[in-house]
């Protein structure tokens, strides 16, 4: 068995470069967020049909898996498995990452984000937003505590305590992710109660996926080898997380066929929808679902590179799924006069509306996604966060 | 230390240094021809006066706002559009758009952004809002509308 | 002298109330919109204002109420899915009928308004009156309201405006849509689409107060059959259409 390296001993030689592109990316996305409230949205691909687009898939992707990657510190913490308990304070790190890009590109793409201000003093107890800017900056405090009592020595008999607080926030958290959509009386697309439980499976898939890509990346990076029993416990968690969700999934839209009135909406996202359909089975069932358990559980596959191909789909299935659950279900008319179908109106009423990514979008998305990439890698420099495993723990329990 | 001592010592770097401290000693002459010459449009008699107006202007038109938006309660003295009627400079029919102006004069010189005129009019407008979109003419005579 | 006309009498007597009737009737039906709102009043939820949209008389190709908007409030002409529209004309067709119907669909001023609940800064609110605004001080443009709304009655503004209208503050970054003429109401006039439809000979466009029962518009919905849309979501709006 190799030594096990100390923290001193740890040191990324690719830092350096790894933070000059990250920067770079971040500027781009910082960039775009000026471009896009200095001309005003009509630079973008949103109208008034389709009000949020780009950024709220990647936003509401890094908040849900945020939320999702905290549930290997869970296991430690709650359910008291070492191997995940060795995990936990780079799983609070990354939740604290991702929290921090998706949060950012979502002020940023607000019409007046120069009035975060206001949304921080004015709260409006029914709306789950305001809920949400309580929530967030809650997380951030928690997590942050139970990092503490993970890694100050004195503290740790209080990381237990901690891991439950921080569990249940992140399920209140997910909760209410779920909510913004469920509570939207008006649409096809959601008003539906099975939208907490499905974000919340969707989270414990994405969060691993993203634990899994980033501990392949930073142990690769800092020349560190991962026990692959380790590797193989965590890569079952990882397909068994998206059986879950595809259940889920399929429950919504089952549910959703049975009615006559939902029908016509089930029919664009499922069949003939173009884009959404395509992205829906092609991206979420196929490549991001299908996929993925081949690679976990056929037999001779389940190795290193196997696994990290994995959660790559796994997360390439969900910005497929938010666009197809976001776009798709703006996309969609909604029902205002039943019984009756529009022959003509100036505002697009009865017709499906299009919307096209556009670029400024796409950037402001990605340099939250680098944000998130910044912290981390700044975060694993700077202080022992990466996993240090006794061999004799892996088959402990 | 060395560096600066041996920088001290030197009689060119002691002129400087007067010079300096006589610019700075300056200040207050070139703060005062700094201050904003404002056009105050039609001016008069303000509904506070200029020294409270002065420290808290911004206040009134906080509280003003609200009561107009949320409760409906018109025709107080404090209202944005009364403050623009009065100070809408006569050269450009407006608060903003020269340093001379009422608003943007004190505003710039104070480094405070304004957020008022990025819905507000800044134009003592008292006819409907001209359709299509076509800019307004400054020089144009502004037709009253009967206000009840 | 004893001989009294008693069929004089009455025709006096009848004649008179009739002229009476006549003089102060349409002041009686006026009352409620004519009465501008004192200075320094709040406006009180002892009123309701609402509409009734009689589709019988909407006229198609007929935009008299849009344009009558749009000049009144000050919003462009709208060429994109991104221009802004407080108030469009819409024709649907019936599927079972056939039968067509015109209308003019804009913010329906919910009683229990979506757009309302989800604003996380309240800068969506319903005023005492039932008038459904946007607070433009507290709006942050996060679109939620825009998602809620079933009616799809808000739109957001994309660009910067240039051309501000001093009874209507609109800008860019916040979201907006018909504001029932909140300025026009509280000084006792009617919404310019309203206006405007009278104007045209077309009177499809009824506007009132929904809690005096003499009002013109409450009388009309005592009358004629008349549905609000999407009443099964619950939303108790202000609108109600005959014809529908």
């Amino acid at each position: 068995m190799a030594q096990e390296k100390t923290f001193a001993q740890i040191e990324s030689r690719y830092f350096w470069l790894l933070a000059a592109l990250g920067a770079l990316v971040v500027g781009a996305g910082l960039y775009s967020a000026y471009f896009m409230e200095s001309h005003g949205h009509v630079v973008t691909g949103m109208n008034n049909h389709v009000v949020w687009g780009m950024p709220h898939v990647f936003a509401i992707f890094m908040i849900v898996a945020a939320s999702g990657v905290l549930n290997v510190a869970s296991v430690g913490s709650v359910f008291g498995k070492h191997v995940y308990k060795a995990r936990a304070p780079l799983a609070g790190l990354l939740s604290i990452a991702l929290l921090a890009g998706g949060l950012t590109v979502l002020m940023l793409d607000l019409g007046r984000p120069d009035r975060i201000i206001v949304a921080l003093t004015n709260y409006n107890p029914t709306s789950m937003f305001a809920w949400n800017a309580l929530l967030y900056s809650g997380l951030f405090t928690t997590v942050a505590l139970y990092l503490w009592t993970l890694m100050e020595k004195r503290m740790n008999p209080w990381s237990k305590p901690m891991g439950f607080v921080v569990f249940g926030w992140r399920i209140i958290l997910t909760t209410g992710t779920g909510l913004i959509f469920a509570f939207l009386v008006a649409r096809q697309a959601y008003a539906s109660a099975i939208l907490p439980p499905m974000f919340i499976v969707l989270s414990f898939a994405w969060g691993l996926a993203v634990f899994l890509i980033v501990q392949s990346a930073m142990f690769s990076w800092n020349e560190l080898k991962l026990n692959p029993a380790i590797q193989q416990r965590m890569k079952n968690l990882l397909g068994v997380f998206i059986v879950g969700s595809l259940y889920l999934v399929a429950a919504y839209h089952l549910t959703n066929l049975y009615f006559a009135r939902e029908s016509a909406f089930e029919h664009f996202i499922l069949v003939s929808g173009g884009i959404y359909p395509a992205l829906f089975w092609g991206g979420y069932v196929v490549v991001g679902s299908a996929l993925p358990l081949l690679l976990i559980f056929t037999p001779g596959m389940g190795k290193g590179i196997h696994v990290l191909a994995a959660s790559l789909l796994t997360l390439a299935g969900a910005f497929a799924l938010l666009y197809v659950f976001i776009i798709g279900g703006e996309a969609f008319p909604l029902d205002i006069f039943p019984g009756y179908q529009v022959i003509s109106s100036s505002f697009g009423d009865g017709q499906v509306a299009s919307y096209a990514p556009s670029l400024p979008e796409i950037v402001l998305g990605t340099g939250g996604l680098a944000i998130a990439f910044m912290i981390t890698i700044a975060g694993v420099r700077a202080l022992n966060f990466l996993p240090h495993d006794d061999p004799k723990a892996v088959h402990q329990d | 230390m060395n560096v600066l001592r041996s920088l001290y010592a030197s009689s060119r770097a002691r002129i400087a240094a007067l010079f300096a401290v006589l610019l700075l000693a300056m200040t207050p002459a070139w703060g005062d021809s700094l201050l904003p010459k404002l056009d105050i449009g039609k001016g008069g008699h303000c509904v506070r006066d200029p020294k409270f107006m002065r420290a808290n202007h911004m206040y009134l038109i906080l509280h003003q706002r609200d009561l107009v938006v949320r409760q409906g309660i018109r025709g107080s003295k404090y209202e944005l559009t009364n403050c623009v009627d009065c100070h809408a400079s006569k050269v450009n029919n407006s608060v903003l758009g020269t340093n001379q102006n009422f608003c943007q004069g004190c505003h710039v010189y104070a480094a405070v952004k304004i957020d008022c005129f990025e819905c507000h009019s800044s134009k003592p407008q008292h006819f409907p809002a001209v359709a299509d979109n076509a800019a307004i003419d400054p020089t144009a005579p502004i037709a009253p509308k009967e206000k009840q | 002298m004893s001989d009294i006309n008693h069929g004089r009498r009455q025709f006096l007597a009848q004649g008179s109330a009739l002229a009476a009737g006549i003089a102060i009737a349409p002041g009686m039906l006026l009352f409620d919109f004519a009465h501008a709102r004192p200075a320094g009043v709040p406006a009180s939820s002892a009123v309701r204002w609402g509409m009734l949209i009689d589709t019988t008389q909407c006229e198609s190709g007929c935009d008299a109420c849009v344009t009558a908007c749009r000049k009144e409030n000050g919003w462009p002409e709208p060429k994109t899915a991104q221009d802004v529209q407080w108030i469009r004309k819409v024709e649907i067709k019936q599927i079972s009928t056939g039968k067509q119907i015109n209308l003019p669909m804009m913010c329906q001023h919910c009683a229990e308004p979506p757009c309302v609940d989800v604003c996380p800064t309240a800068a969506s609110f319903k005023r005492a009156d039932g008038i459904v605004l946007v607070d433009k001080h507290r709006c942050i443009g996060c679109r939620y309201c825009m998602m809620a709304c079933p009616y799809q009655a808000r739109s957001f503004v994309h660009e910067p405006v240039v051309d501000h209208s001093s009874e209507m503050p609109r800008g860019q970054g916040t979201v907006e849509s018909c504001t029932l003429c909140v300025d026009r109401v509280d000084r006792g006039e009617q919404p310019a689409c309203v206006e405007s439809c009278a104007k045209e000979g077309h009177k499809a466009l009824v506007f009132g107060d929904l809690n005096n029962p003499n009002s013109e518009i409450s009388q009309r919905i005592r009358s004629v059959a008349s549905i609000k849309l999407r009443e099964d979501l619950g939303l108790d709006t202000a609108f109600s259409f005959v014809g529908l």
